[in-house]
Parts: C-alpha cells; structure tokens; sequence
C-alpha cells in the first residue's frame, strides 16, 4: 500500500523558518488539505513535497523510503499541478496533454487525449493553439491531466482557481473517484470543498 | 527514449510556429555575411582570405543569439518543473533539448554557409570544409551555450551574462573550425584540425546535458 511520509519538514525564507516544521503521513485514499495566510509556506511545502526544492530540514518518503533513492519510481507515481500549467501556448490542448502525459512516464493516444479533454467540456476547443482559450479553459486543459493519469499521488496547488461552478463540481467528483480507487491527495485550498469522505486539515502557522 | 523524441519533437514543433525567433538568428547570419564583401570591395584575394574567419565568427554570433531561449521559455511557462518531476533522467531530456536547439539554430547555419561562402570566392573544396568544420563545430557551441543558458536562468541582463560567460570557452572551437578551413584553401590539408573539432565534440555531448541539469535544479530551488 502506498504511503507518503513527511517528517519534521522544515523550511527557511531569508534565514527564518517559514513554518513550524511539518510531520503527518497519508495513506492510500486519503485526502490532506493544507491551509494557511498568504505567504504561509503551502506552495513551498507541496514543492517540498515534491522534491522540486530542497527542505531546510526533515525529510519526505515514499512507501517508506526517502524520495531521493526511489526517485524515478516516486516521479511515476507523482503528479504535480502548480501555479503555472507547464502548457504551451502554440500547441493545441491535444499536443499539450499527449506531451506532458509522455513526459510523466506514460503514454497516451491522440483519440485518448481528445476524449479526456471532451469530459473537460473542450470537446470543440480540443485543436485550437492554446493561445486563444481563457484561463479557465487552459487551467480544464491543465485538469484533464488527471483523468488520464495513472498516479498515486496528487499534489494539487489551488487546483480550483479560475474554475467556474460546474467545473468545479466536475473536479470535486473527479478528486473524489481518485480517493475510492486508493489514490492519496495533498491539495491547497481557498474554497470549502466536499470530497464527500473526510479530509485531514492542517494548518500551517509560523 | 520515448520521452527523448517527444521532447525533440515537441521543440521542434513550438520553433516551426514561432518562426519570428528563429529566423532573427539566421537572418543575422546572413546579414553579417552579405555585408562583410560589400565593405572591403571586390579584390578575390582578401575576400579567400577572410572569407572562413568571417563566416565562421557570423554564425558563432548567430548561435550566442539564440541560447537566451533554450531554457528561459520553459522555465517561464512552468513546463520545466514538469521536466524535473519526470520519471526519466533529466540529463536524458535536457540533451533532447540541445539537439533540438541544434536542429532549430545550428543546422540551419551549417546548410547556409556554403551559400554564402561563394560570395568570398571560396572553392567548392574549401567549401565543403566549411560546411564539414561547422557541423562538428555548432553541435559544440550549443552545447557549451547551453550551460550558459542553464546557469543564467532567471538572471535578469542574462543575455549579455550568457555571453560573457561563453565566449570564452567558444574560443578555441573558433579557432579550430575557421583553422580547418583555413588549412584546407592553404592545401595543408584539415585532418588534425578536424580531430581535434570531434575531440571537442565528444565530451561537450556526454558532459554537457550533465552540467545543464545540475544547474537547471539550482535554478528552480
């Protein structure tokens, strides 16, 4: 059973800890919510998390080992969606979905990406340049990564920004099938979201 | 190596439909190329003599131009993080990368230089030295630049910086490609200089992809 780990994970900013240091494990099918001000470390403890940057202290594993021995194995099993998409204006949203799934360890058929991207709502949008949809649109086109992944573990950083009430609902279900199927998720939030099973809160404070 | 070719492919792809960027680079070349003959006059003479340093500094200039780009558009639109969170070697797609980058900026001068190598009277045997010094040598230069590039992410002024912190190390690929062709028209003959552009070559390949993705990590931290 996968397990994520993260034990006395601290993080300094100008030489001052950003967060009092960060211990809680998730297991398969649970949820975290990490809350907190602005400027309160989440972006920074999910990157952490990640392995994107280096933690000042403490250290993060996976089904028991540090994410730097099973790296290729824990970015397989990880999904990460941060503030900027990793999408590229001048492809269209196929391209753009088809490359970062190969990218992530996983490939994906043309047709497969474009039924991913219809569940979006996209279905007409789907080979249009990236460059003439919304934000919303691109962040649906971003969010279409997680119905076709295969991932363990999803690290969400605000992933409801910009969307509009059915996409949220849509994401909300979408989140919750993730967790019936024993996958975890570590997310950040503004909203009050109903995953329908309980989710673990955590708060960061200085 | 799937990841590898969709990567390749997927640059290649954004650099066709951003033509502008690329283009910038090689008009430049061209431009340098067409003007050099027009100033010094018509005398074939000077023109033989000057014609492979002048070619061969055109198109070193011409790839400086475009390394600002290789990492910095990535980097921006967060695709970077992507590659870092990528189950397979980052060195592996940070070379997919530079070859593309080549195949966008290098390949096109190696293609050019001919062409623009009959403007300065050069033989066609000469000629084709220029284009052999240059294959192995802009493969060199992106490889180094991207190093430059790497480290100097985020920097702002980065271009002058890349530039500063490259050129020296372009050097002695300048002086042994434009050296090769030189020794070809002198009827030396190339072949050490040629080694030694492959010697270069060789490790700049292997190591290169390995220093970008140290740097690119510092980078993002």
């Amino acid at each position: 059973m996968s397990q994520l780990q993260v034990i006395a994970l601290g993080c300094e900013r100008g030489g001052r800890p950003l967060f009092a240091t960060q211990s809680f494990s998730l297991e398969a099918g649970q949820a975290m919510h990490i809350e907190g001000n602005n400027g309160s470390g989440k972006t920074s403890l999910l990157r952490m998390v990640c392995g994107l940057s280096q933690a000042a202290s403490g250290e993060v594993r996976w089904d028991g080992q540090a994410i730097a021995q099973v790296r290729p194995a824990f970015m397989r099993d990880l999904l990460y969606l941060g503030h900027s998409l990793g999408l590229k204006d001048e492809l269209s949203a196929v391209e753009n979905l088809q490359t970062t799934s190969v990218l992530a360890g996983q490939s994906l058929s043309r047709e497969q990406a474009f039924q991913a991207l219809k569940s979006q709502g996209l279905g007409t949008r789907a080979h249009l340049p990236l460059r003439v949809l919304s934000q919303g649109q691109k962040r649906r086109v971003a969010l279409a990564r997680l119905q076709v992944s295969q991932a363990k573990l999803w690290v969400l950083d605000e992933p409801f920004v910009a969307l509009d009430g059915a996409a949220v609902q849509a994401l909300q279900q979408v989140l919750q099938a993730h967790l019936q199927q024993g996958g975890l998720l570590l997310f950040t939030s503004h909203q009050g979201i109903n995953l329908g099973s309980p989710v673990l809160q955590r708060t960061l404070t200085p | 190596m799937n990841a590898f070719f969709t990567l390749v492919a997927r640059d290649l792809r954004l650099a066709y439909r951003r033509k502008a960027e690329v283009l910038s680079a090689l008009f430049f070349f061209v431009v340098v190329a067409a003007l050099f003959p027009l100033a010094i006059g018509p005398e074939a003479a000077m023109l033989r003599q000057i014609g492979p340093g002048v070619l061969w500094v055109g198109a070193l200039l011409a790839s400086i131009l475009s390394l600002p780009r290789l990492f910095e558009n990535d980097w921006r639109d967060g695709s970077l993080e992507h590659l870092m969170l990528s189950p397979h070697p980052l060195g592996l797609l940070v070379l997919g990368k530079i070859c593309a980058h080549w195949l966008v900026s290098g390949l096109p001068l190696v293609a050019l230089a001919p062409v623009l190598g009959l403007q300065f009277d050069l033989p066609p045997d000469v000629l084709g030295m220029l284009s052999l010094s240059l294959l192995l040598g802009t493969p060199v230069l992106s490889c180094i630049g991207a190093m430059g590039a790497a480290l100097t992410l985020g920097v702002r002024g980065g271009g002058v910086l890349i530039a500063l912190l490259v050129l020296p190390l372009f050097v002695p690929v300048l002086v042994f490609g434009a050296g090769a062709v030189q020794a070809m028209q002198s009827g030396l003959g190339a072949q050490a200089h040629v080694s030694i552009l492959l010697a270069m070559l060789l490790p700049a390949v292997f190591f290169s992809p390995w220093a970008c993705s140290a740097a690119l990590r510092i980078a993002l931290e």
